[in-house]
C-alpha cells in the first residue's frame, strides 16, 4: 500500500460554521505533505480528524489502513503527533516528558539520541518553561518521534519562530523524512511549503483549491517566468520582442525584464544576447511562488 | 494500562514540585496541631468525651487534607492542564481517559496519606495523641472518603469552564464545609443551628466516619455516614465522567 493515509469526502462543522466542506485527497508513503491556505481554511479540523482528535460528521478517513476515531491506541502507537496548542506541566523537565512519553508505547527510540538530533541535548535537564519558544517545539517534535512513527504530523510547526529557527526545523523535517517516515504539515507560510513539500494541498473555506507538487503549481498558472537582464548604463538593449518563448519585455531604466515561458525560454534569450554582442552586468531568473498561485486560484491574497 | 506508573511516579514528582500544593498538604495541617496544641492545650475535657482538644482534632485535621485536596488541588490542577494544552498533549499521545485519572488519583490519594501520617506523628510526639481503633481500618476509612470528596473535585474540574472557575468554586465549596463540617473547628463547641447545616455538608459525613473509626467505633455503627460518602462518590463520579473534557 503506498498511501497512508486516504480522505474520502470529509466533512466536518462547528454549530453553523463549515470548517471542512468535502475534501478528498491521498497521502503516499514517504513524502513530505503540506497543507496550506489562510487561518481559518480548515487545516487544523482536517489534520485533526486524520490524527483521530476529532469525529469527522461526514466522510471516511483511513490512517495507515485504520479507523483513527475508532482504533486510537493502535493509531497512537504508530504516529506521531505535534499539536498547534499543547503544553507540558512547566515543573517537567523535556528528559523526564521523553521518558514518560515513551512509557505509552510499546516502541521506543532512545530518548538521549532523540534529543541530541533535535539539539537540545543539553537542555535534558531543563523545567519546560524555562525551554524557549523553538526549544518547546522541538521537544513536541522530539515527543512525536519517541515512538518511531510511521507518520508524523505537524501543526502549524514554525509559527512563532523567528526565520532563522524556522529554516533549521525545515532542515529537521527534512531529514525526518528521509529517514522514512512519512510527513503530513500545515502551515500558513506558502514559502514554507514551496521550499519543504513534495506535495502541497493549497485549502480555502474549507474547501481544496489545489493539490500538486509545489513546482507542477507553479507551472501550471501559466509558466509565465521573469527574467532580469542589467545593462552596462548608456548601453541600448537589444530588442528581445521577435524571439517565440518571449512574451513581452518591459524596460526599467538600464534593466530590462523579459516575461516568457518554455523550455528554451531562457537559452534562448542568452544566445539573442550573445549574437547581438551585448555586455550583461547581471541575469537572474525569478520565478513565481506559491503566494501567486494561490492569488490566481482564490481571487485573494495571503493573509497571515 | 500501559504508562500509569510511569505517569503517576511524574505526577508524583511534579507534586513535590509545587510548593504550594505540598505546603498545604503535608506542612500546613501538622501545622494546625501546633498552633492549636499551643492555645488549647490536650487534657481530658468533659465535651470530648474525657478527651484531649487535639485527640478530637487530628481525625478532623485529617478531612481537612483530603478536604484540600479534593476542592482546591484535583479542580485547579485539571482544568489548568486542560487550559494549557498538557491534556491535549497525553491525549494525542494516545493516553486513555482513565488512565489519565487514574494517576492523577492515585497521587492524590499517596499525598494525601502522606498528610495524614505527618500529622499522626506531630500529633503523637507533641500530645501523645493515639489512633484507639485499628490503625489499618483508618486508613481503609481515609482512602473511602478521600475518594467520596475527590469525586466532588473532578467533577468541578469536568465542569468548570476554566481554572479561575474551578478555583472560585472550588473555594466556594470548601471553605464553608472547612468551618462548619468539624474538620477545623470541633463540631461539639459549635450552636445547634450550625450542626443542622453541617448535616447538609459532605465534609460532615467524612469527619464524622474517621472521628468515629479513629476511635474504635465499629463501621457498621457508621452506616449513615458509609451510605452518604458512597452516594456522593458514585454519583459525582459518573457525573464527572460524564462531563470530563480533554480540551
Amino acid at each position: 500500500m503506498s498511501d497512508v493515509i486516504e480522505v474520502e469526502d470529509l466533512r466536518k462543522a462547528y454549530g453553523d460554521v463549515v470548517a471542512v466542506d468535502g475534501v478528498s485527497f491521498e497521502v503516499r508513503r514517504g513524502e513530505i505533505f503540506g497543507m496550506v491556505g489562510p487561518n481559518g481554511a480548515g487545516k487544523t479540523t482536517t489534520i485533526e480528524c486524520i490524527e483521530g482528535l476529532r469525529r469527522p460528521d461526514a466522510g471516511s478517513v483511513r490512517l495507515l489502513g485504520l479507523d483513527p476515531a475508532r482504533d486510537q491506541r493502535q493509531v497512537a502507537d504508530r504516529v506521531g503527533i505535534q499539536l498547534q496548542d499543547s503544553a507540558l506541566p512547566p515543573r517537567m523537565r523535556a528528559g523526564e516528558a521523553l521518558r514518560l512519553f515513551g512509557s505509552f508505547h510499546t516502541r521506543v527510540a532512545d530518548p538521549a539520541g532523540l534529543l541530541e538530533r533535535m539539539g537540545l541535548a543539553d537542555k535534558r535537564g531543563a523545567l519546560f518553561s524555562k525551554l524557549s519558544g523553538g526549544q518547546k517545539q522541538r521537544l513536541f517534535i522530539a515527543l512525536a518521534l519517541v515512538n518511531q512513527p510511521e507518520v508524523v504530523f505537524f501543526d502549524e510547526l514554525t509559527t512563532g519562530l523567528d526565520p532563522q529557527a524556522r529554516r533549521s526545523m525545515w532542515d529537521l523535517v527534512t531529514q525526518i523524512r528521509d529517514s522514512g517516515c512519512t510527513v503530513v504539515l500545515t502551515t500558513h507560510f506558502m514559502e514554507e511549503a514551496e521550499r519543504l513539500c513534495d506535495r502541497v494541498l493549497i485549502m480555502d473555506h474549507g474547501r481544496i483549491v489545489a493539490l500538486d507538487a509545489p513546482d507542477a503549481l507553479i507551472r501550471s498558472l501559466g509558466a509565465e517566468r521573469r527574467l532580469v537582464l542589467t545593462f552596462p548604463p548608456g548601453k541600448t538593449p537589444p530588442s528581445l520582442g521577435h524571439l517565440p518563448t518571449v512574451r513581452r519585455v518591459e524596460q526599467a531604466g538600464d534593466r530590462l525584464v523579459v516575461y516568457g515561458g518554455g523550455e528554451r525560454f531562457v537559452g534562448g534569450v542568452v544566445s539573442a544576447l550573445e549574437d547581438a554582442g551585448v555586455d550583461l552586468i547581471d541575469l537572474r531568473t525569478e520565478e513565481s511562488t506559491l503566494e501567486e498561485v494561490f492569488l490566481a486560484l482564490t481571487g485573494r491574497e495571503m493573509r497571515e | 494500562m500501559r504508562g500509569l506508573w510511569r505517569l503517576t511516579a511524574m505526577d508524583l514528582l511534579l507534586y513535590f514540585r509545587e510548593p504550594i500544593a505540598t505546603f498545604f498538604t503535608l506542612a500546613f495541617p501538622p501545622l494546625l496541631v501546633v498552633l492549636f496544641g499551643t492555645i488549647y492545650g490536650n487534657d481530658p475535657t468533659p465535651m470530648f468525651g474525657g478527651r484531649g482538644s487535639m485527640d478530637v482534632s487530628l481525625p478532623a485535621y485529617t478531612a481537612l487534607i483530603l478536604g484540600t485536596v479534593a476542592f482546591l488541588g484535583i479542580p485547579i490542577n485539571i482544568s489548568s492542564n486542560r487550559e494549557t494544552g498538557v491534556l491535549r498533549r497525553y491525549r494525542a499521545a494516545g493516553v486513555p481517559e482513565h488512565v489519565y485519572v487514574l494517576a492523577d488519583v492515585i497521587t492524590n490519594l499517596v499525598m494525601t496519606v502522606l498528610g495524614m501520617i505527618l500529622l499522626i506523628v506531630v500529633g503523637r510526639l507533641l500530645y501523645n495523641v493515639r489512633i484507639e481503633g485499628s490503625p489499618l481500618i483508618v486508613l481503609v476509612g481515609v482512602l473511602f472518603c478521600a475518594l467520596s470528596m475527590f469525586s466532588i473535585g473532578y467533577l468541578i474540574a469536568s465542569v468548570a469552564p476554566n481554572a479561575r472557575v474551578a478555583q472560585v468554586v472550588g473555594m466556594v465549596v470548601f471553605y464553608p464545609m472547612m468551618f462548619l463540617s468539624g474538620a477545623a473547628i470541633p463540631i461539639e463547641v459549635m450552636p445547634e443551628s450550625v450542626r443542622r447545616i453541617s448535616e447538609f455538608l459532605p465534609l460532615t459525613y467524612a469527619v464524622r466516619l474517621l472521628k468515629g473509626l479513629w476511635f474504635g467505633v465499629p463501621w457498621s455503627d457508621l452506616l449513615l455516614e458509609t451510605a452518604v460518602l458512597g452516594g456522593t462518590m458514585v454519583i459525582c463520579a459518573l457525573l464527572a465522567t460524564r462531563f470530563f473534557r480533554w480540551e
